[in-house]
């Protein structure tokens, strides 16, 4: 048994141990997740090329250059021009900024509305979470890409509907997922604890219980933005999302593909990877999230 | 004078119909015999002519009727040369100060059903067409305002009567929806019977329509023209994607599509096909128009709409466009190259048309600047979601603006609500819109720019009864250099003075096919020569 003063060393030790640099930190994840350290850079890369798209390329990215037309990519334009002459490479370092804007908007609005939902759902709990829960099983009944049209061809294209548009089929996703970790937490003494003292359900659900399911939530939102990418590009393409002459990447494929595909391929096959790849690395990097929140995953 | 003035109008549309039938292919001895497959990129909302508008009718269902009068077939890019259909001889020569048409009847045509057709059928089509009962559509009654009356006094006599003498007329029997019904059949079945079933005199029978699928027809043999038609049948085949219409052809499942292919298209399937592939071009009765919504602001300014017409750059657009779309033509509001149109001399003196687009652009921006918009402003462009062309001339004429400071969105909507967006809510800045004609009738084409209480197509919600007074000039003028004259006036007040709406870039026609189709010549409209009673195949 160990005595009071050996636990007093054994708590300074714990005191005097070095702190691990954040480096260091990520390097270990690194190390043990490559495929989604490769896909944050992939991130990062994507979200720099956003930020920074006006300083990267000296093209403006809706200008018609009527006299470089269908120009092969070359030095002077690495993805070569489109139609209208604009520079390809320009266009996808500006779409960046469409698919990112759109993704992040959708995903965030998307799995915040179904934290708050699905929490809530699970707290009230009886009558309120039945009915609640039939009303997702109607929204998850569609494949997200049918609801998606559906929502825009009421409240019609632009880039808030197609937003509005991407968020509303991810809600009940996140909430049904975000729900059944509540479901366990309202069982935990301190909610009843804070209903014993009083406190307002709203202050229960947002204090005490909210936090308690982020990392659910934090690998949904990950997991949602290569998705929303997708379904706005796929929007775009069907003519359904941003319109002309707003670089998207999805609405250059459409401009392109049917076109251009053999006479000048560059036009459809660079925004085609574009998509790949960025799809790719938000599907990796929210597999990377996942492994590293989830505590069973982790102790694996 | 009144030889004089003839002479000259047929001096002027031998010109035309020359320039234009440059393109026509010669052609061998018919050959008898083979289907001919074709592609529609359109669906067929009802078998009617008499309401439809769309060529996803004309082209599979046209070939199961007859019209009084058509368009020469042999010479279908003249804008004045029609022969008989079910008439026979001549276009009669009007009497009475021009205002009585008396056409003969062929006595030798049965419909379909087996029934004789007779001056009767034609009257009624007519009074379907022209004075329809209530609650019956009808979507070509305004080209007939000029009739007074329509008479069959005997079995193989036909007389119209007409308000006033107008050069607008026999255009306009000839247009392709005129198709001739049964008067048994509206007698028992009712005016809507044709929306669904048909019975016709055409060249061909109907067999069947799957829909979504093909409209098929087989050779009717009892044709009154005389050893046509020349296939055993055809098959109108659905499809509404591009792509899939172009390899059809390319596959030889299709032979032709008759509305016409982008450039790029044609050149992909020139490549691969080579001499198997004939192509066929012609300028194109449609224009695509931009119309300020003239009940918001600032549109209601006549000096903001003119700096949007002349921020675009048409001879640059029309050089560059026509590589990418189906676009090419510079003109004003009548179709280019009709005696009625402004020569090249004219069109410069519009805004909008200027050689010197610099000076051009710095006049649009002075009157921005006028009219209280010295940093421009930001709106909405309205427009179809279909490529060709409407998407791409959006996306340059948004670009034309914004090299004068307008910052320019576009809204995109697909055909049905674009439409409603324009006839019932009018709920845009500005929009993209078309004016897309068949038998060249310039008189009644331009009717798109009058006062919006008298056109049921003019979208900018405007009144101009300068304009009103000028169009009802024109049409009941018989000296085609006064039409002529009169057209200037109101082709200045409306594209330039008052800049109500304007003509961006006129169609342009292009028709690659497999080389057998033969006989088939392209018209200045996806809606003329639809027929197929002169078509062969050469296999």
């Amino acid at each position: 048994m160990a005595s009071p003063s050996d636990l007093a060393v054994s708590e300074m030790d714990f005191d005097t141990l070095p702190e691990r640099s954040w480096v260091d930190k990520i390097k270990d994840t690194a190390r043990k997740k490559p495929l989604g350290a490769v896909s944050a850079c992939a991130v990062m890369v994507m979200i720099l090329l956003a930020v920074l798209a006006n300083v990267i390329t000296y093209y403006d990215p809706v200008q018609n250059a009527f006299d470089s037309m269908h120009v092969a990519p070359g030095a002077a334009h690495w993805f070569g021009t489109d139609q209208f002459g604009r520079d390809i490479f320009t266009r996808i370092v500006f779409g960046a900024r469409t698919a990112l804007f759109v993704g992040f908007s959708a995903s965030i609005l998307g799995s915040t509305a179904g934290l708050i939902l699905g929490v809530g759902s699970a707290y009230f709990g009886g009558r309120v979470d039945l009915i609640f829960q039939r009303f997702m099983d109607i929204f998850i009944s569609f494949p997200l890409i049918i609801m998606a049209l559906s929502v825009v061809s009421i409240f019609g294209t632009g880039t808030q509907n197609v937003i509005l548009a991407i968020t509303i089929p991810l809600i009940p996703r996140c909430a049904r997922v975000v729900r059944s970790s509540a479901l366990a937490i309202r069982e935990i003494p301190y909610v009843d604890a804070a209903r014993a003292l009083g406190f307002a359900h709203v202050r229960i659900i947002f204090r005490h219980m909210i936090p308690n399911v982020m990392a659910p939530y934090l690998i949904m939102l990950t997991s949602f933005l290569g998705q929303a990418i997708l379904l706005e590009a796929s929007l775009s393409y069907l003519g359904l999302g941003v319109q002309e002459p707003t670089p998207a990447w999805g609405l250059m494929l459409q401009g392109g593909a049917e076109e251009y595909a053999e006479s000048a391929p560059w036009i459809p096959v660079f925004p085609g990877l574009a998509i790949t790849a960025a799809v790719f690395a938000f599907n990796l990097f929210g597999d990377a999230v996942r492994d590293t929140l989830d505590p069973r995953l982790r102790s694996e | 004078m009144r030889n004089t003035r003839m002479k000259t109008l047929f001096v002027l549309a031998a010109v035309f119909a020359l320039a234009l039938w440059s393109s026509a292919p010669a052609e061998a001895a018919p050959k008898k015999g083979g289907t001919l497959k074709f592609v529609v990129g359109s669906k067929i909302p009802s078998y009617d002519g008499h309401i439809e508008s769309t060529f996803g009718m004309i082209h599979p269902i046209r070939p199961f009727y007859s019209l009084l009068i058509r368009v020469n077939p042999d010479n279908p890019a003249s804008p004045t040369d029609f022969v008989c259909d079910v008439c026979e001889g001549g276009i009669p020569q009007p009497t009475e100060g021009h205002t009585k048409y008396t056409f003969k009847i062929r006595g030798d045509i049965t419909f379909h059903s087996g029934q004789k057709l007779t001056s009767a059928d034609v009257k009624a089509t007519y009074d379907k067409i022209i004075s329809p009962p209530k609650g019956i559509e009808s979507n070509r009654k305004a080209f007939f305002s000029m009739v007074k009356s329509v008479t069959a006094p005997d079995p193989k006599t036909l007389v119209f009567k007409l308000k006033y003498p107008t050069g607008a007329f026999v255009p306009a029997l000839a247009l392709p929806y005129n198709f001739i019904y049964s008067k048994a059949d509206l007698d028992k079945h009712g005016y809507k019977w044709h929306q669904k079933n048909v019975n016709g005199t055409g060249a061909f029978r109907f067999v069947q329509h799957q829909p979504g699928a093909f409209v098929e027809g087989k050779r009717y043999d009892k044709y009154h023209h005389k050893g046509k038609p020349h296939l055993d049948g055809y098959r109108a085949i659905s499809a509404p994607k591009m792509a899939i219409r172009l390899q059809a052809i390319r596959g030889d499942r299709a032979a032709i599509e008759f509305r016409g292919f982008p450039p790029k298209a044609r050149d992909d399937l020139k490549k691969a096909l080579g001499d198997k592939l004939t192509v066929q071009e012609s300028d194109w009765n449609c224009n695509l128009m931009v119309t300020p919504n003239h009940k918001r602001k600032p549109f209601d300014d006549a000096r903001v709409r003119r700096a949007l017409t002349l921020a675009i750059d048409r001879w640059a657009g029309s050089k560059y466009l026509s590589r990418i779309a189906i676009v090419k033509t510079v003109g004003g509001v009548v179709f280019p190259k009709h005696p009625l149109a402004a020569t090249k001399e004219e069109l410069v003196k519009i805004a909008g048309y200027w050689p010197d687009i610099n000076k051009s652009r710095a006049e649009a921006k002075r009157l921005l600047k006028e009219a209280g918009y010295p940093n421009g402003f930001e709106f909405t462009l309205h427009n179809r979601g279909v490529d060709q062309p409407y998407k791409v001339v959006g996306t340059w004429v948004i670009d034309q603006w914004r090299k004068i400071g307008l910052k320019v969105k576009q809204w995109v909507q697909p055909s049905g609500p674009f439409y409603a967006t324009l006839r019932k809510k009018k709920n845009f800045d500005v929009s993209i819109d078309f004016n897309c004609q068949s038998v060249i009738n310039p008189l009644v084409d331009v009717s798109k720019f009058i006062s919006d209480d008298r056109a049921g197509n003019q979208y900018g919600q405007y009144q101009d009864r300068q304009l009103d007074k000028w169009f009802e000039e024109m049409n009941r003028e018989p000296d085609v250099k006064k039409q002529r004259a009169i057209m200037r006036k109101y082709e200045k007040r409306a594209l330039d003075e008052m800049a109500h709406q304007f003509v961006t870039l006129w169609w342009y026609k292009i028709n690659p096919h497999r080389s057998y189709v033969k006989g088939w010549k392209i018209a200045p409209s996806h809606y003329l020569n639809q027929h197929l009673d002169n078509v062969w195949i050469d296999k």
